[in-house]
């Protein structure tokens, strides 16, 4: 073991880990079982508490780290054992696995507090408060799915936290299974995510048989204990093993080419797309490469397929989110576009600088996320108020999508702590110093920088888009007028919505403190686990704070936001004035670019086109004319039956007529005549019938053996 | 008389003594007669758990043997044989576990001729233990065709409109089958003047290309039973005109017999056969797996659809069997017992829905989770664990299956392995879509069928019937190694064999 021994000096807390699955699976089992007898308060907060109890574990984990860095593996059980394979079960503690169990329960009980009171709003407005504690039991089992995949310590067990994640995903997508487009379209979005999924997890799979194969192992110590011997003798193995990962990667992470079920996923309730869809699942992928990076470094052209798979879906998914209205789908695609900038970093072997913006956009994702939910439940009770009480007055009402951004505008005033937050978390995602999401992006494009030009140069335009849509969306919500009844009515959320959204405001704005150029915390923490493999080129690098690349992406971003400002502040306002229905300046002036942008580059389309539409009219080919009419029909009435009698008539004529022919005769009537046979049945000659048949048979094989005799 | 009270004899003829005391039961005696064939079967499950006590899992030969001369022909013997390895005894354990559970879920389908059901049913787990026990070829043989009888009147009798097609079918394309293996067994037995299976796999000595045709005659009989792509015509048609029960018995054990067949006889007795024709039968499992999990797709009728899904599930044992190493063959063995509880619990719980609406056109339903949400959720889980979800035990049988087949290419250095592993993961892919599709067309969506509004959650027998196999869904997917460790040495044994031979050939 590479871990086992360690000289210790003062206790430790490794021997606790196990409790990181054992308190989410404690939750929903409570919750689960006796769930219905309990208020909503007390369900979200077993649900809650068993969250932040996971999170003390992961901090004396953490603190247990301090002291021993190196780490230790719990093993809990033995899995399968066949022949040379052998999977156990045991949990990692090392500064990676402890840092994503940091963000995935502490960010995670912050949302699950925040759910309290989202979930007892949300299932109102839904017409179905039974759902309430259904929704916790998921969100509890999404931690123990998620915990699962990050303690692993085998390749297989981290699949199943994979494959789980996954599930919960599907879950909670489809939670409103009963809403969405014609009412199937949320269920729809859920089958899409997990299908999606499944396509990437095909590459892991493939990834697994490929390392097993080389490796005879899952276990992370065992595999990359021996990159070095295969890498000389069989280097396109590991090629193989990584670009298989990274299909793998592109589904959970929403990569290229298979990005397209993460805005879908949407349908899902508020605080999953925080939690599940922008801060945590998501970004498995990357953990997943920063984990297998002795792999990763052996390789450079896969690292560079990597990089420019994350580069070119940064840039691509932040042109989309320029063009959006639907407030959730901004950020979306702005998630797809980030979870884009970590890969590349990954990519390029920069894997502090990725895991850091891991990090920190757990943090202001999941603010913004959390945000976009107190404003479109702060619109959804300016709608109930327009209806109630001003009855008769307007009937448009009804008809107005909460969560469009053309529908909101001047919620400053109306809800001014749910500003405030947001506007935090849009200066993190903008890269605005000192916020957080200035320091990790700042640390990505200084490695691309001297990487490859290229690479630094996409990304940087990305970073613009960034600040733009970001800009863009801070204008339409908050600033200028109402653009309906419902806006102007709309109201500030509980505390129990604005206290979570604080202190995630706080943690973006002093998040970038955890990796300050020049003290790098979090790079000495984590180079305990990702660190220089002997003999093995690529590691940690702590990058170097330059003020040039600082600079230039300041001002890229500063200039996006300035430009935002005049279209969406100045010029909008203006053409607000003169028409009524909302229309985006940029669809004025650009029509063309514009609504290649608001269609998603008809990717969803192509898809459709290329992919699900042959299927579907192969499927049904295949079971409709090939397997029905060609295969069962015709082949067994046609050929066997027909053939059959036919065969017997040919053979009666020579041979003895009376027997033979009989037998055909019979045959024949059996198999036509089944309604003759029905009606035998029922006149109660079954137990005649099952002796002659049994007696039949029996005759059969009598004549056989004493013929053969 | 000892033989009579050998655990082995009792757990294949017990079912008898309830057969027995059904006789002298008069028809409208419903309630008697459901609960004598539900304690004959529950008795038979103990008797089956007994078994599994006396058996050394550690041992990789044949346990618990009992051999009595039963019928002398010519010097020939034709032997009462009966012995349990690794390789059967979860075979006996799904088939006495499935069979109580069926007879429960029969508690208010079955109102015609009870008495007649439960006796055929009875009769029926007589076959299919015997098929899993018998070691005499002829033996084996006889409890074969025997299980044919029963299930083809449950078909034909208590079945679906075309009932009396679907059993000519069902009995007429697998007797075909048969009739090619029995002239294999005979020539065995002629030739080497036993039939019993033990020794005719010591004598070793048939040549490899007369293997090749005899391997062919019993892979007629079990490809057909399966069943493989392309035989499976007559699948369909039974599983959708049987009864819930005959369903769940017919895709539980059955298929069971014809992949048990190809690991008991195939392989054992024609194992230089078994490795040139491996590539074959590894080609149509993988054919299988897609066509079956493609096909699945479209289907309207909720049964067929699970009917379909059954040759995509038997191509994965069928792929993993024909790997000839242990991660293969015991990941086959595994999946066997997976599809017979997962498959199984999806015809119960179709078998509920119909019961309910007397309909199985998926466009009938929709959003019925929000009236029946102990059904949807029992569904959900069944679901996931047939397409292979990490966790559950459908995933555990798959994954080694896959691996061994990849292994395989590891171990002959050709390329073709490592494609039929992957395109047999592709089959992963398709089985989440008509799964999920499945799912969703029946309970997601919005309930607005006037005819589902009301309908009643599962009551409790309903749930007794499915949660003892959601019990070992969860089991064998977190915790498999109980289930490997029975079959581990029998396995390395019968690969230890097939290596030799492979060292044998030219």
């Amino acid at each position: 073991m590479l871990f086992g021994e360690t000289t210790t000096t003062g206790p430790t807390f490794f021997a606790l880990a196990p409790l990181v699955l054992l308190f989410p699976l404690l939750g929903l089992l409570i919750n689960l079982i006796w769930g219905g007898r309990l208020p909503e308060k007390a369900i979200g907060g077993i649900a809650s508490g068993a969250v932040g109890l996971t999170f003390g574990v992961a901090i004396l984990q953490m603190l247990s780290l301090f002291s021993h860095p190196e780490g230790t593996v719990i093993p809990l059980v033995d899995w399968i054992t066949i022949g040379e394979l052998n999977i156990s079960w045991g949990i990692q503690v090392d500064t990676l696995s402890v840092t994503m169990m940091l963000v995935v329960s502490g960010v995670g009980c912050l949302i699950h507090i925040y759910a309290i009171a989202y979930m007892h709003d949300d299932v109102r407005l839904n017409g179905d408060p039974a759902r309430y504690r259904r929704f916790f039991v998921f969100f509890n089992l999404f931690i123990l799915a998620m915990m699962t995949l990050v303690s692993a310590d085998n390749y297989l067990m981290l699949f199943v936290g994979w494959e789980g994640v996954g599930l919960c995903s599907y879950l909670l997508i489809g939670f409103w299974y009963d809403k969405g487009k014609d009412g199937i379209g949320n269920a729809l979005a859920g089958n899409k995510a997990f299908i999606t999924n499944r396509i990437g997890d095909f590459g892991f799979l493939l990834a697994a048989f490929t390392m097993f194969g080389l490796f005879g192992s899952f276990d992370f110590d065992q595999v990359f204990g021996q990159v070095e011997q295969v890498a000389e003798l069989l280097p396109t193995g590991i090629l193989l093993i990584t670009i298989f990962m990274l299909i793998g990667v592109t589904g959970k992470s929403a990569q290229l080419p298979l990005y397209v079920w993460l805005p879908d996923a949407m349908a899902g309730p508020t605080p999953v797309s925080a939690l599940i869809h922008a801060a945590t699942m998501v970004t498995a992928g990357v953990y997943l490469i920063t984990r297998s990076h002795p792999l990763y470094a052996v390789v450079p052209q896969a690292q560079s397929l990597v990089a420019w798979v994350g580069t070119l879906t940064a840039l691509f998914a932040a042109t989309i989110a320029i063009a959006q209205f639907d407030i959730k789908k901004v950020l979306a695609y702005s998630t797809i576009s980030q979870l884009g900038f970590m890969v590349a970093a990954v990519g390029m072997g920069a894997y502090v600088p990725g895991m850091f913006h891991l990090v920190t956009h757990a943090f202001f994702k999941a603010l913004l996320f959390l945000s976009s939910g107190s404003v479109i439940q702060g619109v959804e009770r300016g709608l109930h108020e327009v209806e109630h009480h001003h009855k008769g007055k307007h009937s448009a009402g009804h008809h107005l999508d909460p969560q469009d951004m053309r529908n909101m505008g001047g919620l400053r005033e109306r809800m001014p702590t749910t500003f405030w937050v947001y506007l935090i978390g849009a200066l993190a995602l903008a890269g605005i110093m000192p916020l957080a999401g200035f320091w990790s992006k700042d640390e990505i494009l200084l490695k691309a920088s001297y990487k490859d030009v290229r690479l630094y140069t996409l990304l940087s335009i990305a970073a613009f888009f960034t600040a733009f849509y970001m800009a863009r969306q801070i204008i339409l919500v908050f600033f200028g007028k109402p653009r309906s009844e419902a806006a102007a009515y709309a109201s500030e959320s509980p505390k129990l919505i604005t206290i979570p959204l604080i202190i995630l405001a706080v943690l973006s704005v002093f998040g970038g403190a955890l990796n300050l150029p020049g003290i790098h915390a979090f790079g000495h923490w984590l180079e305990h686990t990702v660190h220089h493999v002997p003999g093995v080129k690529g590691g940690v690098e702590l990058p170097e704070f330059s003020l040039q690349v600082a600079a230039i992406s300041t001002g890229i971003a500063l200039l996006a936001i300035i430009l935002g400002w005049l279209i969406y502040a100045r010029w909008g306002e203006t053409l607000q004035k003169e028409k009524k229905p909302y229309v985006d300046p940029l669809e004025l002036t650009a029509k063309p670019i514009f609504s290649v942008l608001t269609n998603k580059y008809w990717v969803d389309e192509l898809y459709w086109a290329l992919l699900v539409n042959p299927y579907k009219a192969f499927s049904r080919w295949l079971a409709e004319q090939v397997d029905w009419r060609f295969w069962h029909d015709w082949l067994h009435d046609a050929v066997l039956v027909n053939g059959f009698k036919r065969l017997t008539v040919l053979l009666a004529q020579p041979i003895d007529l009376g027997i033979i022919d009989g037998i055909a005769n019979g045959l024949a009537t059996l198999i036509q005549g089944g309604a003759a046979y029905l009606r035998r049945f029922q006149t109660g000659y079954v137990r005649n019938y099952a002796l002659a048949v049994f007696f039949g048979v029996v005759a059969i094989m009598s004549y056989l053996i004493f013929v053969l005799r | 008389m000892d033989w009579l009270l050998h655990p082995l004899t009792l757990v294949t003829f017990l079912p008898l003594v309830g057969v027995l005391i059904l006789l002298f039961l008069r028809e409208e005696q419903k309630e008697i007669i459901r609960w004598v064939a539900l304690g004959t079967s529950l008795a038979t499950f103990i008797v089956s758990l007994v078994v599994l006590a006396q058996f050394q899992p550690s041992n990789p030969e044949l346990q618990l043997v009992i051999r009595r001369v039963w019928i002398q022909v010519a010097g020939w013997d034709i032997a009462y044989h009966l012995g349990v390895d690794g390789l059967s005894i979860l075979l006996v354990l799904l088939t006495t576990f499935l069979t109580p559970i069926s007879i429960l879920s029969t508690w208010t389908a079955i109102e015609e001729r009870v008495k007649e059901f439960m006796i055929f049913f009875l009769l029926l787990e007589v076959g299919m233990v015997g098929v899993f026990l018998a070691l005499d070829l002829f033996l084996f043989y006889i409890f074969w065709e025997f299980t044919l009888v029963p299930m083809y009147f449950l078909i034909g009798i208590w079945g679906g409109p075309r009932r009396m097609y679907a059993a000519i079918k069902f009995f007429l394309y697998t007797m075909a089958g048969s009739i090619l293996m029995l002239l294999a067994i005979l020539w065995l037995g002629i030739r080497g003047g036993t039939f019993s299976l033990p020794e005719l796999i010591a004598q070793n000595n048939i040549p490899a290309d007369v293997q090749i045709w005899l391997f062919l005659a019993f892979a007629a009989a079990f490809a057909i039973k399966v069943p493989m792509w392309p035989l499976h015509s007559w699948l369909p048609d039974a599983h959708v005109e049987a009864p819930t029960a005959g369903s769940v018995i017919l895709a539980g054990v059955l298929l069971k017999m014809g992949t048990y067949g190809f690991l008991r006889f195939n392989l054992a007795l024609f194992p230089q056969a078994a490795v040139q024709l491996a590539p074959i039968m590894a080609v149509l499992a993988v054919i299988g797996i897609l066509y079956g999990a493609a096909v699945s797709f479209p289907q309207q009728d909720v049964k067929k659809l699970v009917a379909y899904s059954s040759v995509s599930h038997l191509g994965f044992v069928m792929l993993g069997l024909f790997a000839l190493n242990p991660q293969g063959i015991q990941g086959s063995i595994l999946q066997m017992v997976n599809h017979g509880i997962s498959t199984g619990a999806l015809f119960l719980i179709v078998g509920m829905i119909y019961e309910r609406r007397h309909t199985r056109d998926m466009d009938a339903f929709g959003g019925l989770w929000k009236v029946m949400p102990v059904y949807g959720a029992l569904t959900l889980i069944v679901a996931l664990s047939s397409m292979g979800l990490p966790g559950l035990n459908g995933f555990v049988g798959e994954f080694t299956i896959l691996l061994g087949a990849w292994e395989a290419g590891q171990s002959d250095g050709s390329l073709r392995s490592y494609l039929y592993a992957g395109f047999a993961a592709i089959g992963v892919i398709l089985a989440a879509i008509y799964m999920l599709t499945m799912f969703q067309k029946l309970f997601l969506g919005p309930l607005d069928k006037e005819e589902n509004r009301q309908l009643k959650d599962l009551n409790w027998r309903e749930i007794v019937t499915l949660v003892p196999l959601v019990i070992l869904i969860f089991w064998i997917g977190l915790y498999p190694k109980p289930f490997f460790s029975l079959m581990a040495p029998a396995v390395d044994k019968l690969v230890g064999n097939l290596a030799l031979s492979v060292a044998a050939l030219p």
